[in-house]
């Protein structure tokens, strides 16, 4: 998915993760993917590096489709599709 | 033709008995905070990777689980001593490297909360929440000088020996020791 796809994307729930360190963002889209449909879209945002390579590995463990991440300045938002 | 299936039902039964759980089982030797950081991440992380986690609590590591506001019944005067050179839960335990007398703890601390990492209380709380379950080695507890009364309140707290570790690790996916 291109960057402007991702950018354009209204996601069905929004997870703002900025304000912890690795494993607070992997818990918060764990707690957070509970809470909507199969085929719906989570944005979480986060600002721990680690967090965009654990977010996809995770996503493909759990089957969940990752989207695609969108940098923006000090921080990135990531995009899945529950599945 | 059936005598085939029922000898693949049978190979199929004994592959399903040894196959390993999605379960991460731990060993927490080490009682210093950078030690016990990185147990707690780990075991905090599994479960969001949905992973079942039990920790095995055993020797320094069980100082970190002491209520500081707890008070025990001791009736031993060396087990007294000892219990009361070791630290008294997460707020005394040091670091492993660069404590420098407490300097570099404080700098440590003071850059975990700068950079937005849970600290060792809220990693516990966490767990708690999320279900890990602690086993706290209960033949190293009494030898460090502790008892039950003095342990944290932690909602999957339980004792046990050796062979609760083994048979737990032995279903596990994943083992580690720290």
């Amino acid at each position: 998915m291109s960057q402007e796809e991702l950018v354009a994307i209204q996601a069905d729930k929004l997870v703002d993760a900025r304000g912890t360190a690795c494993p607070g963002p992997l818990l918060a889209a764990k707690k957070a993917i509970a809470e909507i449909k199969s085929g719906e879209v989570m944005e979480i945002l986060s600002a721990d590096e680690g967090t965009k390579q654990d977010i996809p590995k995770w996503a493909t463990k759990k089957g969940h489709e990752y989207m695609g991440t969108v940098e923006e300045s000090g921080y990135f938002k990531i995009y899945l599709r529950k599945g | 033709m059936e005598e085939k299936i029922l000898e693949l039902e049978r190979r199929i039964k004994r592959l399903e008995a040894t196959k390993k759980k999605d379960q991460l089982s731990m060993v927490v030797f080490s009682g210093e905070l950078d030690k016990l950081l990185a147990a707690m991440i780990i075991a905090t992380g599994a479960t969001a990777m949905d992973m079942e986690v039990k920790l095995f609590f055993t020797f320094w590591a069980i100082s970190a689980l002491r209520d500081k506001e707890k008070r025990t019944q001791k009736k031993e005067l060396t087990s007294k001593m000892f219990g009361a050179m070791l630290p008294k839960g997460t707020s005394e335990v040091k670091l492993s490297k660069m404590n420098m007398g407490g300097a570099g703890l404080a700098m440590l601390k003071s850059l975990m909360k700068k950079k937005n990492v849970a600290s060792l209380d809220d990693l516990l709380q966490t767990a708690g929440e999320l279900g890990v379950e602690i086993n706290i080695c209960e033949m190293s507890m009494n030898l460090m000088g502790f008892s039950k009364d003095e342990m944290i309140d932690y909602p999957g707290l339980n004792y046990c020996g050796v062979g609760t570790y083994l048979a737990d690790a032995e279903e596990s996916a994943m083992q580690l020791f720290i």
